[in-house]
């Protein structure tokens, strides 16, 4: 034998109670202490918009809102997340707050395969909360942490900067 | 140059217009439904224990441990699954004398990569199927390794494959014209070694299967994230003994491919072979150090190559050695050996001479194999030639735009055969090279490269003119045995309430492949485009076909669309002539309406000869069928191959303190034929040159001397980001292939085919002051700084 030690199973299995807001309803799951915040809204929560794709904060595919910030939800376990309120691409869709940059999206095709997208979509969400009028050079750094394989960034430069002019004029985008 | 105008270009032709995919709400909403978010009633888990040894010899395996942990159901070894699967060999036949080792989903006896699954776990989470993994023991004993080219081909060093005299895979030799004569009469000879390190496909969603067998009705379910379903339900039939049409692969969205998820991989018929063992659905979803040791690697290349010219700057000869080191074994079903098939023959595609001879070895090594990846073959044979022929410029004092606009084919000296063979119907490099000019300001950009030389400051130049392979004909595989298709096929239905449902056997990966064959439908038959719903990747339902891969889904599966769609408008207009007592042929179809084919005055709504075909059938002549459902196929006839070209151009600036390269601005100028949707056209294009500007910048599967891959990481492995990917300039010169009605050729591949040639002719352009060349890719700052003789 390997000289496993079997208690380190036993504490594997047991769950903590977590308690969230989560896209603006109050949610309570049953987690285990190693369970990662991204994990846990996908597996029971069932929020699968919300997508891992490097598992160590390195590829944007995993952020939600969390607290107003934009969070790598894999690089948190969901117990840390205790008492937080997060907002996933779900949500942020019902709401309507990414509205006219998911329709900027849409109509520049600024996403292909879309496993990128929401987590595009919440960082750009933030950045537009926090500069108004980004240079394409500062959407670009904004993005810095967020791969796509697909596009090759220059659509989703363009639905960003459109929204952020569309918005500052008061209009819609489109 | 514009294409003549055809019967497409009518009003309101959603032909050649930039429509939004329809599908795209979907996936920005976060509604997406990829394979890693499938849950299924009963599903269990799987995770692999693999080899930690790139080559070694399995002595034992303890899973005892393991299979007493709570929550695990089953733990398989090699002997497990070979009871049920019958090996597969990655050869084809038009690739004579090929060798390549049988494979099982888990090894039985050696381990032939660092990476490779060896057992695999079914438990009730995959944290729990991890935990058990970690009670698994296995006994190696090391093998002597062979990681690279020189190891390889060593005599007397170790071989890979037991029983084999050597570690070749495969040998290929072209010669054609008088390759000696040309270089002894040659003014000018330029020659280079050049290498191309490994890179991988690098999806953000990795791979992901659910495997679900129904022992009950002896039937196999697969959710696969994959290109192409059709191929894999009949490997799945073949393999596990399962007749093919109980057999079900579903392909719904998926989260990237680029070609790296057509490929048969151990784990994935593992998975099957699970479900069937245990009669239920199983899933695994590679996580990403799994994406990047067992996902097939492409390139690996070392390339000799040599060219001569007469005085005056006419290329007179090439002459190419190409050696390309793959995994332990060939992939199944296309081989290992296409990528080094498709670099000796396009090597000098774009040029006029007729003396070229090239050899090719393909070469086993202890690494995971490699494999088809987008742009096959045509970022080495584009690199090698483009370098060559700048080279040459430089030692004849010609401007880049000058040799090329010497040696290129002329745009009206078609049709025209290749030194290799290849037969071109009509392609545009005169036009392009002539607009690629203008587009980039190449007189402006000279200027201020000159100025800002004179401060220090290394600005380069470059261009690459490209030929691409799309729409490939049985030629490609069939021929050599495979069983993949070449043709498409699609199933159309006017719906009772006057909408079509297309089935179609091309698949989607967001490109767009669901957009464009909703608009060429919504165009021919003459209905809005949200009248149209398109279906596709589920062999239960869609036709069999080769689906989408090698640029084939708009030039064949749009072929297919088109001529369907024409089947069911005539079908309609026969029922519609019947109830307006008409010639079929005085009557249209316009925005849904059935018109008189001159005046245009509308008869009667789509909507009612449904309405009547389908409920009161009664209020025909007698003997009248309706037939609203067609069903049509498609095999490309003609050429082989439907050839794309274009060229490409680069501004960059090369920091000769750090080595740093920084892409100001791309250009391509690009002729896939007709062009159904400008924007999506745009967007493949784009996302082609970044995936290329990677391979020249960034990405390399790092090995160290024992075979272990030293950056499999996102952190470790270089992709491009957001902020150092330029904006990238798009032009088109529209030559319309006459083999189809539709006239569209590929472009998937055709940005990544000549982006690294383009940098590594700038950068060489850069450093052009330092007397030195670099010609291996990537090219890193290290590479940079040893260059100048700075690191």
């Amino acid at each position: 034998m390997s000289g496993f030690d079997e208690t380190l199973l036993d504490e594997a299995d047991e769950t903590v109670r977590v308690r969230l807001v989560v896209n603006g309803r109050k949610v309570a799951c049953e987690v285990s202490p190693r369970e990662t915040l991204v994990d846990c809204l996908r597996n029971a929560l069932e929020l699968t918009g919300t997508h891992a794709g490097c598992e160590m904060g390195a590829c944007g595919a995993c952020l939600v809102q969390l607290d107003g910030r934009a969070v790598h939800s894999c690089l948190m376990y969901a117990v840390q997340a205790d008492g937080a309120t997060i907002n996933t691409i779900e949500g942020l869709t019902e709401s309507g707050v990414i509205a006219d940059l998911q329709a900027e999206f849409h109509r520049r095709n600024a996403l292909q395969c879309g496993f990128c997208t929401p987590g595009m979509l919440v960082n750009a969400h933030e950045l537009l909360s926090q500069v108004a009028q980004p240079s394409r050079e500062e959407i670009r750094d904004a993005l810095s942490g967020n791969y796509c394989r697909c596009t090759g960034y220059e659509a989703i430069v363009d639905a960003i900067d459109a929204v952020a002019k569309a918005r500052s004029q008061g209009g819609g985008a489109t | 140059m514009t294409a003549p105008l055809t019967s497409l270009d009518r009003p309101n032709s959603y032909i050649g217009r930039s429509v939004p995919r329809p599908n795209a709400k979907r996936l920005l909403a976060g509604r997406g439904r990829y394979i890693s978010d499938l849950k299924l009633p009963r599903m269990l888990h799987a995770a692999f224990l693999r080899s930690p040894h790139a080559h070694a010899k399995i002595v034992s395996i303890d899973v005892g441990a393991a299979r007493a942990l709570e929550g695990v159901h089953l733990v398989a070894t090699g002997e497990d699954l070979a009871k049920i699967c019958t090996p597969w060999t990655g050869t084809l036949d038009h690739f004579k004398g090929m060798t390549s080792a049988p494979q099982l989903p888990l090894p039985l006896d050696r381990v032939v990569w660092a990476g490779q699954a060896v057992v695999a776990v079914l438990a009730e989470s995959r944290a729990i199927a991890e935990d058990a993994l970690e009670l698994i023991e296995v006994d190696y004993e090391d093998l002597p390794l062979v990681v690279d080219i020189d190891g390889a081909r060593e005599a007397g060093g170790p071989v890979i494959n037991p029983g084999s005299a050597n570690n070749i895979c495969f040998r290929s030799h072209l010669d054609s014209g008088a390759v000696d004569d040309a270089f002894a009469q040659a003014a000018h000879v330029v020659e280079e070694e050049f290498s191309f390190g490994r890179h991988t496909a690098v999806t953000l969603e990795p791979r992901a299967i659910v495997a679900d067998y129904d022992p009950a009705a002896g039937a196999l379910t697969v959710h696969h994230a994959t290109q192409t379903p059709y191929q894999f339900q009949d490997l799945y039939s073949r393999h596990y003994g399962i007749p093919e049409a109980r057999v079900r692969v579903i392909a719904t969205d998926i989260g990237g491919s680029f070609g790296m998820k057509l490929h048969v991989y151990h784990e994935d018929m593992a998975v099957v072979g699970l479900s069937i063992l245990l009669g239920r659905p199983v899933k695994y979803v590679a996580d990403r150090i799994e994406s990047f040791v067992s996902d097939i690697h492409a390139r690996d290349h070392r390339v000799r190559a040599r060219m001569a010219l007469d005085a005056g700057g006419d290329i007179l000869a090439v002459d190419v050695l190409d050696l390309t080191a793959i995994g332990a074994f060939s992939t199944y079903p296309r081989t290992s050996v296409v990528e080094g098939n498709q670099v000796i023959r396009l090597i000098g595609a774009p040029y006029r001479f007729r003396n070229y001879r090239a050899t090719l070895e393909v070469i086993f090594q202890n690494k995971v194999q490699t494999s088809q990846y987008r742009a096959v073959g045509h970022p080495i044979a584009c690199a090698v030639t483009e370098r060559l022929v700048d080279m040459a410029a430089s030692k004849l004092g010609l401007d880049p735009f000058a040799i090329r606009a010497q040696n290129v084919i002329a745009d009206d000296a078609y049709p025209q055969t290749s030194p290799t063979g290849y037969r071109f119907e009509a392609l545009s490099h005169q036009a392009c090279l002539k607009r690629l000019h203008e587009l980039m300001d190449y007189d402006g950009l000279r200027a201020e490269q000159a100025e800002l030389r004179k401060r220090g400051v290394y600005r380069g130049i470059g261009i690459a003119t490209f030929v691409e392979i799309t729409n490939p004909s049985p030629a490609f595989y069939g021929v050599g045995g495979a069983r993949i298709s070449s043709q498409d096929g699609a199933i159309l239905s006017l719906t009772p309430s006057g909408e079509v449902r297309c089935l179609i056997s091309v698949t989607e990966q967001g490109q767009g492949t669901e957009a464009i064959i909703g608009q060429i439908v919504a165009d021919q038959l003459g209905i809005a485009q949200d009248h149209v719903k398109v279906i596709t990747g589920d062999t239960e339902v869609t036709p069999h076909g080769g689906a989408t891969w090698a640029c084939r889904g708009a030039g064949i599966g749009g072929e297919t669309a088109l001529q369907a769609t024409r089947a069911l408008k005539r079908n309609i207009l026969e029922i519609a002539a019947l109830i307006l007592q008409e010639q079929p042929s005085a009557l249209d179809i316009v925005d849904g309406e059935v018109v008189d084919a001159v005046t245009r005055n509308q008869r009667m709504p789509i909507a009612e000869i449904a309405r009547i075909a389908y409920f009161r059938s009664d209020t025909l002549p007698p003997g009248t069928q309706a037939q609203l459902t067609v069903s049509h196929h498609f095999a490309p006839q003609g050429y082989p191959f439907a050839f794309t070209n274009g060229i490409q151009g680069c501004s960059l600036e090369v920091d000769v303190e750090t080595g740093f390269i920084k892409v100001l601005k791309h250009f391509i100028v690009e002729d896939c034929g007709r062009v159904i949707n400008p924007m999506l056209v745009d967007e493949q294009l784009r996302g082609g040159i970044v995936q290329g500007l990677g391979a020249a910048l960034f990405e390399e599967c790092r090995y160290s001397e024992t075979g272990q891959l030293m950056n499999g990481s996102l952190a470790d492995y270089l992709v491009p980001m957001p902020m150092e990917m330029p904006d990238i300039v798009i032009a088109h010169v529209e030559t319309p292939t006459a083999d189809t009605v539709l006239g569209a050729k590929g472009v998937g591949e055709a940005g990544t085919a000549a982006a690294s040639a383009c940098v590594l002719n700038a950068v060489n352009d850069a450093l052009a002051p330092f007397d030195t060349t670099i010609n291996s890719i990537p090219i890193t700052p290290v590479k940079v700084l040893k260059a100048l003789k700075r690191f």
